[in-house]
């Protein structure tokens, strides 16, 4: 059989993204819940999911569209939760293959969420086909997660439903820990962000600013400490192995 | 909450959401030489993932916090040995698991 370039790298990202479809899986099953019970219909649940692709984003969401009229709460909420987003398009404009430009950026920047991401920026090149490989599963696990969610929110038992919870905080795990490994001083940037989010969460002074302004905030202290006393000088050493 | 409101905040999120990824990415084309950005970039995501996970992922299952605790343990000495992220994704899901059905005998 012979395999087209394109083909052969849209599957590649296909099987990449797979094990970020079953974590979006367990995790969007507990968002299609949370939306039933707060009184959403199951295809407005799925629409949701549909449409935004994006855990955080969706669970403040949710909540806003609990009360009627919230419509600048519902802008600012979901740009200061979201603006990660764009860093992460920004740096992964610099790791495109030439091909891979204008209105295929339009169109695939849709799918820049963290995981996808994370799994992209350990490419050499990004081609638009392996980026679009590399959605697919992740998309439909969401999206199917979602739907699952809101039909058959208390069919599994409690704690199996609990310990699913952390499938998305394992994956984010096994994404810093090997590079962690490669390079020590990243795990003092790491370290840096942890300990912020940490002061965010358990400070009683800090902990009712939202987690996605937390988050936006720590990440961006701890890369530019990490940039200032850091700074990568070895283009090879953003490669990932 | 009618289904005019509905859409409105649909629009509203799923609007948002969409040109925050895809502006960026679309407009800048040309190669970030500064090694300050350059830098900061690449550290951005390993920073955000952190920050996401602790300590969220401690309160995420809704049970014991020791349970998740453990859980988050296991995934990251797995993480150690494999890439794998379905491997450590699913013995984090266990680890908790099993941590909650000891600690209720």
């Amino acid at each position: 059989m012979r395999a087209d370039p394109m083909m052969r790298s849209y599957f590649r990202g296909v099987r990449a993204g797979v094990p970020i479809g079953l974590g979006y899986l367990s995790v969007s099953f507990g968002l299609g819940i949370l939306a039933v019970s707060m009184g959403l219909s199951v295809w407005q649940a799925v629409l949701i999911s549909m449409v935004t692709l994006t855990s955080a984003g969706q669970l403040s969401g949710i909540h806003t569209m609990c009360v009627p009229g919230q419509y600048m709460e519902m802008l600012v909420s979901q740009l200061t939760i979201n603006v990660r987003y764009s860093f992460m398009s920004i740096c992964l404009s610099q790791k495109t293959d030439p091909a891979f430009k204008g209105i295929y950026r339009l169109l695939l920047g849709f799918f820049m969420t963290d995981e996808i991401f994370a799994v992209a920026s350990t490419e050499k090149s990004v081609s638009r086909s392996y980026f679009l490989g590399l959605a697919a599963a992740p998309y439909i696990g969401w999206a199917g997660g979602t739907l699952l969610g809101a039909l058959l929110g208390d069919v599994l038992p409690e704690r199996v439903m609990g310990a699913l919870c952390l499938a998305i905080y394992a994956m984010f795990v096994a994404i810093i820990v090997p590079q962690i490994r490669a390079e020590k001083t990243l795990g003092l940037i790491v370290g840096v962000s942890v300990l912020l989010s940490a002061l965010f969460y358990y400070l009683p002074a800090l902990n009712g600013i939202s987690s996605g302004l937390s988050v936006t905030v720590c990440a961006i202290v701890a890369a530019v400490l990490g940039a200032w006393f850091f700074p990568k000088k070895d283009e090879e050493e953003e490669a990932d192995e | 909450m009618n289904n005019r409101e509905f859409f409105i905040y649909l629009l509203i999120m799923a609007g948002s959401t969409y040109l925050i990824r895809a502006i960026p990415f679309a407009l800048i084309r040309k190669k970030i030489k500064n090694p300050f950005i350059k830098s900061f970039l690449y550290y951005i995501p390993y920073t955000v993932l952190a920050a996401m996970t602790f300590p969220s992922a401690l309160y995420a299952t809704g049970g014991s916090v020791t349970a998740a605790a453990i859980g988050l343990a296991a995934a990251i000495l797995v993480s150690l040995k494999t890439k794998n992220l379905t491997v450590v994704a699913v013995t984090g899901c266990v680890a908790v698991f099993l941590a909650e059905s000891l600690m209720a005998l």
